[in-house]
C-alpha cells in the first residue's frame, strides 16, 4: 500500500513537473501552398491535442527560400523538426552529418511493415533518416470532353495508342499536350517516364547516380522516342515562355487536352473544368519492361543539432499513424504512405494509388534523384531539346560533361 | 594635493595641444570612422570573402575544398558563362539608348502648358514601379497567346515571334522592358538639368542664328554635361547589374539564352549549390565593373581638381 502511495505521488509529481515546464518543439516547414499549409496546421493541432504538454512552434518558409535557409539553420540554429524530401535530397544532408538517424522510430512503430513503399527512399546505407507523411503519383490529367470531341473513347495504354490519340487530337484542332518549361522541371517528368518505360528502373537509378554516361546509346533511344512526340506536334508552341501554372489556361480554354503532372494541379483547375478532368497513367512503351513510376515523397526529419529530439520522435511516431496519415494526405490531395491508412475517395487519388500499387519500383523525381547542378543542366537540355530536337547530340555532350565534372570519368 | 592638480592640468593642456596640432588630420578621420567601419564590415569584407571563396569548392555548408584557379579554368570552358558575358555586353550597348531617349523625352516635356506636371509624373511613373512589376507586365505584353502585343498585332496580320520563349529574342525583350524605367530615370535627370540651362545663352545663340539641331548640340548639350555624366553612370551600372528583370521574365532561359552574369551567379549559388563557382563569376563581374569604376573615379577626381 505504501509503495502504491509513493508511486501515485511520483506519477502526480512527474505530471505536475511536465505541465509546469511546457515543452517547446520547433518545426521549420516548406509547406507554403494553401493546401499544404492547411494540412500542416491541422496535423500540428491534432498533435498538440494528443500531447497537451508539447507546444509546437511552427515556422513556415516559401519553397525556394527554404532550400537556402535550410543550409543555414541546420548548422547554426537547428529546429527540432523539418519538412523535406526523401531520396537524394535527403542524402545530401545525411552525408554532411546534419540529419538524425531515426531507425529506432521505424522499429518501435513497425513502420517497415506499415510503410513498405517508402523504406528505400528514406534510407541511406540501411538506416532511416526521416518519416514520410505523403507521396504522390505523376500521370496525365486530361479533359474527357476534348477527348470525346476528337473521337477518342479510350485512354492510351501503349505507345502506338498514345501517338494515335495525339494524331486524333491534332486532327480535331486540339494540341495534345500542354506544358510550361520555364520552370524546367515539368520537362523532367517526361524524361523520367520515358527512360523508366524504355530502359527500366535500374538503368534510370544508375543514370541518376552518375554511373552511366548521358551519351550512352540507351539514353539516345529515349530522346528518339521523345523526338517522335515533338515532331508529331504534341506540345503547345512557346512552352519555354510559360511557368507550369501559366500553361494551364491552354487546357482550361480547351486548346490543349493533356498535362503530365502531379496532384497539386487538381486544385488549380477552375470548378467547371475540373469536372471534365480525368487521369490516366503514363502508357507503356516496351512491354518487357516493368511498371516503374515517379512518386516524390515528402517527409519529416530531425536535424542532428536539434534541442528537443525526444519530442521530435514523438511527433514522427504520431505523424506515421494510419489515421493521421489518412487525414493529412486527404488535405494535400496526395497519398498516405501508411498501408493501413485510407486513400481519399476521389478519382485522382484512387487512380494514382492504383498505379503505384501496381508499380514494380519507384523513383523520386529527376531533380530529387540526381545532383542539383547536374539536374539543372539536364533540365535545361530537355527544354532545349523540346524546341530543337535536332540538337540532341550537342545537348547530350553538354550534360555528359557536367556529369563527368561531378561524378568523374567512367 | 595641489601638486597633483597641477600635474593633471599639465596633462590636459598637453593633450589639447596635440589635438590642436593635428586637428586637420584627426577630425576628418573621426567623421569618416563610422562610415568606414560600416563600409568595411558590409562591403569590403564581403568582397574579400567572396574572392577567397572563388578559389574553393563549397556547397554552402560542410567543408570547403581549396581548388586554386580551377573555378576560373572551368569558367573559360563554360559556354553559359560566355553567353552571359555577351548578353551583358548587349545590355550595356542597348541600355545606352536610355540617356538618348531620356533626353528627347525631357526636351519634349520641357514646356509650359496646362497639365504638363501630370504628364511629367506619368512619364516618371515606370521608375517608381518596382522592377519586378515592370518585368511581370512586359512578360504579359509579350505572351504570344493571350498578350497585349499579340492581340493588337494579330488583326493587322503581323505575327511576332514568341519573344521570351525564343532564344534569339529573349534578351532583347528583357532589355526593352528595362529601358522603360531607365529612360524615365534619365528623363528626370535631364529635366532638372534643363531647368538650370541659362536662358540668356540660348537667346544669344538664337540672335546669332543657331536653331534646331545645332542649338541643341552646341549650346544646350554642353550645359547638360553634368546630367549626361550622371545618366551614363547610372545606366552603365544598371546594365551591368541587370538581374531582377531576367529573374522574373525568363529565369535566364530558354536554356540560358538570356542569362547574364549576375543571374548566372545566383543560379549557381542558389540552385546548384556551387558557391565557389558562383563566387568566381562574381569576381569576374566585379573586375569588369572595376574598369568602369576606375574611369568614373578618375573623371570625378579630374573634375574636382579642375573646380579648385
Amino acid at each position: 500500500m505504501r509503495h502504491f502511495k509513493t508511486a501515485v505521488c511520483a506519477v502526480a509529481l512527474a505530471a505536475f513537473a511536465t505541465t509546469a515546464s511546457a515543452r517547446d518543439l520547433v518545426m521549420n516547414a516548406n509547406t507554403s501552398d494553401p493546401a499544404q499549409k492547411q494540412a500542416m496546421e491541422d496535423l500540428i493541432a491534432d498533435f498538440e491535442a494528443a500531447y497537451p504538454d508539447i507546444d509546437v512552434k511552427f515556422n513556415l518558409y516559401d519553397h525556394e527560400a527554404f532550400k537556402t535557409a535550410m543550409r543555414n539553420f541546420l548548422v547554426s540554429d537547428a529546429p527540432d523538426l523539418i519538412t523535406w524530401n526523401a531520396g537524394n535530397r535527403m542524402k545530401v544532408f545525411v552525408d554532411l552529418g546534419l540529419l538524425e538517424d531515426v531507425s529506432d522510430v521505424w522499429k518501435a512503430e513497425g513502420l517497415y511493415e506499415s510503410m513498405p513503399a517508402v523504406v528505400g527512399a528514406s534510407s541511406v546505407d540501411g538506416k532511416q533518416y526521416g518519416v514520410p507523411y505523403a507521396y504522390y503519383a505523376w500521370g496525365f490529367y486530361y479533359r474527357k470532353d476534348l477527348f470525346e470531341k476528337a473521337g477518342i473513347t479510350e485512354t492510351p495504354t501503349n505507345w502506338e495508342e498514345f501517338l494515335e490519340v495525339g494524331a486524333q487530337l491534332n486532327a480535331a484542332g486540339i494540341t495534345p499536350v500542354t506544358i510550361g518549361t520555364k520552370n524546367l522541371w515539368p520537362a523532367a517528368g517526361w524524361f523520367d517516364f520515358l527512360n523508366l518505360r524504355i530502359n527500366g528502373v535500374e538503368f534510370h537509378a544508375d543514370l541518376m547516380d552518375g554511373r552511366v554516361a548521358y551519351t550512352d546509346e540507351r539514353v539516345k533511344n529515349v530522346f528518339e522516342k521523345w523526338g517522335e512526340l515533338v515532331k508529331a506536334d504534341f506540345y503547345i508552341d512557346n512552352h519555354a515562355g510559360y511557368s507550369f501554372q501559366e500553361a494551364l489556361p491552354f487546357m482550361n480554354q480547351g486548346e490543349a487536352a493533356m498535362y503530365l503532372l502531379a496532384p497539386f494541379i487538381v486544385s488549380m483547375f477552375p470548378e467547371d473544368v475540373r469536372k471534365q478532368v480525368e487521369w490516366f497513367p503514363f502508357p507503356t512503351i516496351d512491354p518487357e519492361v516493368g511498371i516503374y513510376e515517379d512518386a516524390p515523397t515528402d517527409s519529416f526529419h530531425i536535424p542532428v543539432n536539434a534541442k528537443n529530439k525526444e519530442d521530435a520522435r514523438l511527433f514522427l511516431a504520431f505523424a506515421a499513424q494510419a489515421d493521421v496519415q489518412t487525414k493529412t494526405a486527404a488535405t494535400l490531395d496526395m497519398l498516405p504512405p501508411n498501408v493501413n491508412a485510407s486513400v481519399k475517395d476521389d478519382r485522382f487519388a484512387k487512380g494514382g494509388f492504383a498505379q503505384l500499387s501496381k508499380a514494380d519500383g519507384i523513383m523520386q523525381f529527376y531533380d530529387r534523384d540526381t545532383d542539383p547542378a547536374l539536374a539543372r543542366v539536364g533540365m535545361q537540355g530537355f527544354q532545349e531539346f523540346l524546341k530543337n530536337p535536332d540538337r540532341i547530340d550537342q545537348i547530350l555532350e553538354r550534360i555528359e560533361s557536367e556529369r563527368a565534372r561531378i561524378y568523374g570519368g567512367l | 594635493m595641489a601638486e597633483i592638480t597641477i600635474m593633471t592640468d599639465h596633462r590636459a593642456e598637453r593633450s589639447v595641444t596635440f589635438f590642436r596640432k593635428h586637428k586637420l588630420l584627426i577630425m576628418p578621420l573621426v567623421f569618416i570612422a563610422p562610415a568606414f567601419a560600416m563600409f568595411s564590415i558590409f562591403v569590403i569584407y564581403p568582397i574579400i570573402q567572396s574572392i577567397a571563396l572563388s578559389f574553393t569548392e563549397w556547397q554552402g555548408i560542410g567543408p570547403k575544398k581549396w581548388v586554386g584557379f580551377n573555378n576560373y579554368r572551368l569558367l573559360l570552358d563554360d559556354p553559359v558563362f560566355w553567353k552571359s558575358l555577351v548578353n551583358n555586353i548587349y545590355w550595356l550597348v542597348f541600355f545606352l539608348l536610355a540617356p538618348v531617349l531620356g533626353l528627347f523625352v525631357a526636351l519634349f516635356l520641357n514646356q509650359n502648358v496646362y497639365g504638363i506636371r501630370l504628364v511629367k509624373s506619368l512619364f516618371f511613373f515606370p521608375f517608381v514601379v518596382s522592377q519586378i512589376v515592370v518585368g511581370l507586365v512586359f512578360a504579359w505584353f509579350y505572351d504570344p497567346a493571350f498578350g497585349l502585343l499579340a492581340t493588337l498585332l494579330d488583326p493587322l496580320g503581323v505575327s511576332l515571334p514568341p519573344i521570351l520563349a525564343d532564344e534569339n529574342w529573349a534578351t532583347f525583350g528583357i532589355i526593352v522592358a528595362g529601358l522603360w524605367p531607365q529612360t524615365a530615370y534619365c528623363m528626370i535627370l535631364y529635366l532638372t538639368g534643363l531647368n538650370s540651362v541659362n536662358p540668356e545663352m540660348i537667346e544669344a545663340a538664337r540672335l546669332d542664328g543657331a536653331k534646331g539641331w545645332r542649338l541643341l548640340v552646341k549650346i544646350i548639350l554642353p550645359q547638360l554635361k553634368a546630367a549626361t555624366f550622371i545618366a551614363l553612370v547610372v545606366t552603365v551600372i544598371g546594365a551591368l547589374r541587370s538581374f531582377d528583370l531576367v529573374a522574373i521574365m525568363t529565369e535566364g532561359g530558354p536554356y540560358n539564352s538570356s542569362n547574364v552574369l549576375a543571374y548566372y551567379m545566383y543560379d549557381n549559388a542558389i540552385f546548384r549549390y556551387r558557391m565557389g563557382y558562383a563566387s568566381a563569376i562574381a569576381t569576374v563581374l566585379f573586375l569588369i565593373m572595376n574598369v568602369y569604376i576606375v574611369w568614373f573615379l578618375m573623371r570625378l577626381n579630374k573634375n574636382e581638381k579642375g573646380a579648385r
